[in-house]
């Protein structure tokens, strides 16, 4: 039981088959499809337009996409664990409200900044405490909190606007990072992906969220403390998402109260698209990564071609439905072959035995 | 088997991690020497300084040897608050129509909703495609001058309309100034019920900055004309129920009132509802204001409003498309007494920067709509 929850983790469905079959999975994996995906992304990109494949695509792209994508990482550890956070970007809005409001009325700058962080993890603790603490459904309680945090964010600035932040911050919204073309949130980004990577897919916490996901019951009696690393992701996701709150005000160079309105679906849509499974137990960093990497890029394709926004709303609504229609499709596929295999191999032995099996198979 | 599915694990991340650093090498290499996200283009010629120089992507570089002359082949983003707004679309067609007649193009491009956010992709776009002009109604005042500095220092050239930036070094097409909407409506409103009795303003909140200097300015006209009293003020705070209550204590407290204007479209509307309904007032009262012409269609149609008044978009389009086309070419500057002409709309020159906006054009005095021309507005 608890060797096999250890491996849980993406493709460990194929725990007992030999090797050949092992690399045909491999092929069928979502990463796999994402970065054919990404690909056909650049070559469509490139033929439409020749201003695709520049460094400027590369910088704006960041610029666009890289807050979705910090939020996204949070994001993801939660529904592997099996439950949602839905208040991302209320809370950034809280955040940048909150910010203006400190540094308007002349906090130090710095110091804002951690006023802010921990607000977000109050406001993440919050989300913790009723999920795991009064075992509330986490899509109810964040729906819940995504309308606090809003109403909050109102109040704290108001139709005030905030601006005069220090040039040498609010740069991040048109300078790259020195000798790169990366923007800042980008690298930001590729940093903290890189330390999310480590921490899910090589360590013992990495492994207790995944079989958090898979199986919570069976988590909590092998000994894995369910409700104190659920606890702790949505505190993590509230600070990230309020240091986000930061960054999104340098790089607009304003504070208002409607930062980042409606951005939840966005950055739901990156992590569900990155293959991270909706009920929980799957996924990976990498596949997260791929999907900013093609959800930035196509965005940028389709801007600099001209296709009007209703249009890229719609493109990126199918992606969205093919990204949780295909892998059902596939575990439906295998369950169909699973039944076939079964009921071959159940008439091969007895006649009666069989007819057991292949009704079984029928429910 | 563990160790091998996170090998397959890892070799994943490596492939990504390869393809976003390929990613950034081959966009590396491809784009030229320009150091700022400006003008990164493979394929234009010399890449200089000159931000005029680098005319249209589409080749037609005109000689532009005519000094005076708007150039040929320029290309202005028209960049709305959002793409399906019918107001906006009006007016982009206005510019596109500008453009038309100087052998340029425009292209229009926002997002959906009405944030900056959403507009700054489309400002990005632009810079990339080497516009010569962005025509952008703001979304937000401020939070769109980063990435719009960005585009000036890409030497592409910026006009504002419908609503102000305050970015720095850009044109500002008002659409009426305030005191022309003040004293035109008092004006409209004496014509009709000739230059006597008395009159009530059916305005928005109480604290709305634009209507009270609105107000202040009818008043200041008003002294104009002797015969005509102002007796009340009534405030419906652009909700239709409160207007429909204030409007109904306003008759029964003034039975004699001969006119009544209403500077805004929610009042207004309510009000024409009000009279179409109860028409033995239309005898002796006269309703005029600043009306969306798609709203007072059909009391235009039966009588019930003569004649209304608000800026036309698609002048207004067109009036900023010719003013982009203008500073694209090098042939009108933002200073102070800088002259331009704009096609059917005749001759415009830049005002003083004031407080609040920098250099800016009016379009003039407001359209008049009445049973004649609101055939031909949609909006």
């Amino acid at each position: 039981m608890l060797p096999d929850l250890a491996t849980a983790g993406p493709g460990s469905t194929a725990t007992t088959v030999e090797g050949r079959v092992v690399s045909w999975r491999a092929l069928l994996r979502w990463e796999t499809a994402l970065v054919l995906v990404f690909g056909a992304t650049l070559i469509y990109g490139s033929s439409k337009s020749t201003e695709f494949l520049t460094t400027t695509t590369v910088f704006y792209t960041g610029i666009n996409i890289g807050q979705i994508a910090i939020m996204a990482l949070p994001l993801s550890l939660i529904v592997i664990t099996g439950e949602i956070d839905l208040s991302v970007a209320a809370m950034l809005g809280m955040a940048c409200s909150l910010f203006g409001y400190l540094f308007e009325h002349g906090v130090e700058i710095y110091l804002a900044g951690v006023i802010v962080l921990l607000m977000g993890a109050a406001g993440g603790a919050l989300n913790g405490f009723l999920v795991t603490r009064l075992g509330l459904p986490s899509i109810a309680v964040t729906i819940g909190t995504l309308t606090m945090f809003r109403g909050i964010a109102e109040i704290i600035l108001g139709s005030n606007e905030v601006s005069g932040f220090p040039a040498s911050l609010t740069k991040i919204g048109v300078q790259p990072i020195p000798g790169t073309k990366l923007s800042w949130t980008f690298g930001i980004f590729i940093v903290l992906a890189i330390v999310y990577a480590v921490v899910l897919h090589a360590t013992p916490v990495g492994r207790s969220i995944f079989a958090i996901g898979l199986q919570e019951e069976a988590a909590f009696f092998s000994g894995i403390r369910v409700k104190r690393i659920k606890f702790t992701l949505f505190l993590l996701s509230g600070v990230v998402c309020a240091f986000v709150g930061i960054l999104y005000t340098f790089q607009n160079a304003t504070a208002r109260y409607d930062a980042g309105n409606g951005l939840e679906l966005n950055v739901v849509a990156v992590v569900l698209f990155g293959g991270i499974s909706i009920f929980g137990g799957r996924g990976s960093i990498a596949g997260v990564v791929l999907s900013v990497l093609v959800v930035g890029s196509f965005d940028e394709a389709l801007t600099l071609i001209n296709v009007s926004a209703q249009k890229q709303n719609i493109v990126f609504g199918v992606l969205l439905l093919i990204s949780v229609l295909l892998p059902n499709a596939a575990d439906s596929i295998n369950r169909i072959r699973g039944r076939a295999r079964r009921g071959r191999s159940a008439t091969a032995s007895t006649s009666s035995t069989g007819r057991i099996q292949l009704q079984e198979g029928k429910q | 088997m563990r160790d091998s599915n996170r090998r397959r694990r890892w070799g994943l991340g490596a492939v990504a991690a390869v393809s976003v650093l390929s990613l950034t090498a081959s966009a590396c290499g491809s784009s030229s020497k320009s150091t700022t996200a400006a003008t990164a283009a493979p394929t234009a010629s010399p890449t200089t300084a000159t931000p005029s120089a680098a005319t249209a992507p589409s080749g037609t570089t005109a000689p532009a040897s005519t000094g005076g002359a708007i150039k040929k082949g320029l290309v202005v983003y028209f960049i709305p608050k959002d793409t399906t707004n019918p107001y906006e679309v009006i007016a982009d067609n206005g510019g596109k129509a500008a453009l038309t007649a100087l052998g340029g193009k425009v292209v229009v491009s926002s997002g959906t909703e009405d944030t900056a956010a959403a507009q700054i992709p489309s400002i990005q776009a632009a810079i990339q495609a080497h516009a010569n002009a962005i025509v952008i109604a703001g979304n937000d005042p401020s939070a769109l001058c980063p990435t719009i500095s960005q585009a000036e220092s890409a030497g592409i050239k910026i006009v504002s309309f419908d609503s102000d930036i305050t970015c720095p070094d850009h044109l500002f097409i008002n659409q009426a100034n305030t005191e022309q909407i003040g004293t035109s409506e008092v004006d409209l409103l004496a014509k009709e019920i000739g230059d006597k009795g008395q009159i009530a303003i059916l305005s928005a909140a109480a604290t709305a900055t634009n209507q009270n200097a609105w107000i202040g300015y009818m008043k200041q006209e008003l002294k104009k004309y002797p015969g005509m009293k102002l007796v009340s003020t009534v405030y419906g705070n652009d909700d239709p129920a409160t207007s429909l209550t204030v409007l109904q204590g306003l008759l029964s407290a003034h039975p004699d009132l001969r006119g009544i204007i209403s500077p805004t479209t929610v009042g207004i509307s309510t009000a024409a509802q009000y009279l179409d309904t109860h028409k033995s007032l239309l005898s002796h009262l006269t309703l005029t204001g600043l009306g969306l012409p798609s709203q007072m269609k059909p009391y235009i149609a039966d009588g019930t409003v003569k004649a209304f008044e608000l800026w036309n978009p698609s002048n207004l389009g067109y009036l900023a498309g010719y003013a982009a086309a203008a500073l694209a070419s090098g042939t009108l500057s933002l200073s102070t007494g800088a002259k331009f002409t704009a096609g059917k709309l005749g001759s415009y020159t830049v005002l003083a920067a004031a407080a609040g906006t920098g250099p800016s054009v009016v379009l003039g005095p407001p359209t008049v709509f009445t049973k004649a021309n609101i055939a031909q507005f949609n909006f």
